[in-house]
């Protein structure tokens, strides 16, 4: 590969979920990662209970993107064949990690708002 | 809403992507009155087109191709393994085409390179000033003995070179193998050919899929070379060797495919001796690959090389013609060694641009093209090597140290696989 331009990659993501899987995701990721910002601006500090269970739900996270990953491309975990395919599937996991644990967060944040707020309306 | 369509409001809403596009569109355009013909609208006409008009202004550029349909070429050793549909190879020619370049839906006959025109099936003459081959090849399916395109699908009979179409029917006669067993043959012609992996890649993913069927025991693979590799560079041949090793692809060196008799099912090689037959469950027939008849009659061949093949005489490093000065070929149809691949032509189309701007803006170009092919060798699904070289068989990848040439890796795959496509279509449109 020559260049890696925004667009080409725009289109290489949009190749490998699908036109119309790879936007509902994109437009899903933007939507939570709004409403995390908003519930920490919101509630001004982060709730170290709801992160506990935010960071136990990291593993499944890790556990359905790569799953998704393999799917969308034919693959399964017996086609790691090298140091660099173990990276890629590394931060794969990763990033479906930290992607359940701001979904995780803010949903609690969302349908459950402190107490401390709650009892000051 | 198609794909393009969606693409570009996407792209409207991206700060990056207009910054992008304005530095690109904010290049000094050459003026110019220059007539530029191009052959054929495959990869190399298409990609070459959308860079020239960003290049030229005032150019008239004519694109001559009656084929309605663009064919994704490297998508094709997947549909033949079922892995993609046959839709996923196939576009419009005119999906692809920049406006400002006038389209001929018509097919070039003849040339003439001393009084510079061109004419077509319909009737028409063209005068240029500057004319790029970009024909791509033609499959000389009438040089095999017995077999016609009609056969392939049924009997055993796979031909995925052929066509969208043909490369789904192959799928077919591979899938019915994969559940019945019994023996695979594969071959290559001894000509020049598109991408020489292909052949290698359907023997490793019939051989893949017949085992993950569960039925590697009842099932044999042969694969028929036409000399004694298996592939041009020595260092892939060899590592090659040892995967069909591995694999239990056993391997039937200098066996050129001649002839078939389908209801016997028997294949019949030239051998240096004399002719060996091979009996087949499963054939996958590769025809010899020629030039085009019109360009052969128009004396823009090699005279000393190739004389079967008629591939047409350029420089190796500028792709010019080396007695027509103002004609360039690209991709297929150029007579280099090597570079019969879009990877290839991803590589060439900027030289070419550059020496036929510079042509028109008075000086010599600059850019060169170093033989550069890639080729994702698929060993398995789900796994491929990125084999990556240039006219001196030395290995070039694009990630050292990364991405290792010959390792079967996972991500050389999902190149292959998700991110091959993509690039490919950036590249038609001139941006990659």
């Amino acid at each position: 590969m020559k260049e890696l331009t925004f667009d080409t990659m725009l289109a290489v993501f949009e190749d490998i979920f699908g036109a119309g899987l790879f936007w509902v995701l994109v437009v899903g990721a933007v939507i939570v990662t709004l409403a995390y910002v908003y519930v920490l601006i919101r509630d001004r500090a982060v709730s170290w209970r709801k992160f506990l269970l935010a960071q136990l739900s990291m593993p499944v996270g890790a556990i359905l993107a790569v799953g998704l990953v393999l799917v969308v491309t034919d693959s399964s975990l017996a086609d790691i064949g090298g140091a660099i395919d173990l990276l890629v599937l590394l931060g794969v996991a990763l990033v479906g990690a930290i992607g359940m644990a701001i979904l995780v967060y803010t949903a609690q944040s969302l349908l459950r708002p402190p107490a401390l707020k709650r009892a000051r309306q | 809403m198609d794909r393009r369509r969606f693409m570009q409001l996407a792209a409207l809403g991206s700060g990056a992507l207009a910054l992008s596009s304005a530095a690109a569109e904010a290049q000094p355009r050459t003026q110019t009155s220059a007539s530029i013909v191009i052959i054929g609208a495959g990869a190399a006409g298409t990609a070459l087109a959308n860079r020239l008009t960003r290049r030229l202004a005032g150019a008239k550029i004519t694109i001559i191709d009656p084929r309605q349909e663009h064919l994704y070429q490297p998508g094709l050793t997947l549909v033949a393994a079922g892995l993609k549909p046959a839709n996923y190879v196939l576009s419009r020619t005119t999906d692809w085409l920049p406006s400002g370049v006038t389209l001929l839906p018509d097919r070039a006959t003849a040339i003439d390179p001393v009084s510079r025109t061109v004419s077509t099936e319909s009737g028409t003459t063209l005068n240029y000033d500057y004319l790029v081959l970009a024909t791509g090849l033609v499959l000389d399916h009438g040089a095999i003995e017995g077999f016609s395109l009609d056969m392939v699908g049924q009997n055993g009979i796979g031909a995925l070179y052929a066509g969208a179409d043909y490369a789904q029917r192959t799928w077919t006669a591979a899938q019915k193998f994969t559940e019945e067993g019994g023996t695979a043959v594969f071959t290559r012609p001894a000509t020049e050919m598109k991408c020489a992996g292909a052949p290698l890649k359907h023997a490793f993913l019939l051989n893949d899929l017949t085992k993950r069927a569960g039925n590697l025991g009842k099932a044999k693979f042969i694969y028929a070379a036409h000399n004694e590799a298996l592939f041009g560079v020595p260092i892939v041949s060899e590592k090659v060797r040892m995967l069909f090793g591995q694999r239990g692809i056993e391997t039937a060196y200098s066996r050129v495919l001649t002839g078939i008799d389908p209801s016997r099912k028997v294949a019949t090689f030239k051998t240096p001796e004399a002719t060996e037959q091979i009996e087949y469950d499963y054939l996958h027939v590769i025809p010899p690959q020629r030039a085009p008849d019109f360009i052969r009659q128009s004396g823009l061949s090699w005279a000393d090389k190739w004389t079967d093949q008629g591939w047409v005489e350029v420089d190796q490093k500028t792709l010019r013609h080396l007695r027509h000065p103002e004609v360039f070929a690209l991709g297929d149809v150029a007579g280099v060694p090597k570079g019969k691949t879009a990877a290839s032509v991803k590589w060439q189309v900027p030289v070419v641009e550059d020496h036929l701007v510079a042509a028109i803006e008075g000086r010599d170009g600059t850019e060169i093209y170093n033989g550069y092919t890639s080729c994702p060798l698929i060993t398995q699904v789900g796994r491929a090597m990125l084999i990556e070289f240039d006219y001196q068989n030395n290995l070039t990848p694009s990630f050292p140290g990364l991405i290792p040439p010959l390792e079967e890796l996972w991500i050389s795959w999902l190149m292959k696989e998700v991110a091959l496509k993509s690039t490919y279509n950036a590249m038609l449109r001139g941006r990659a």
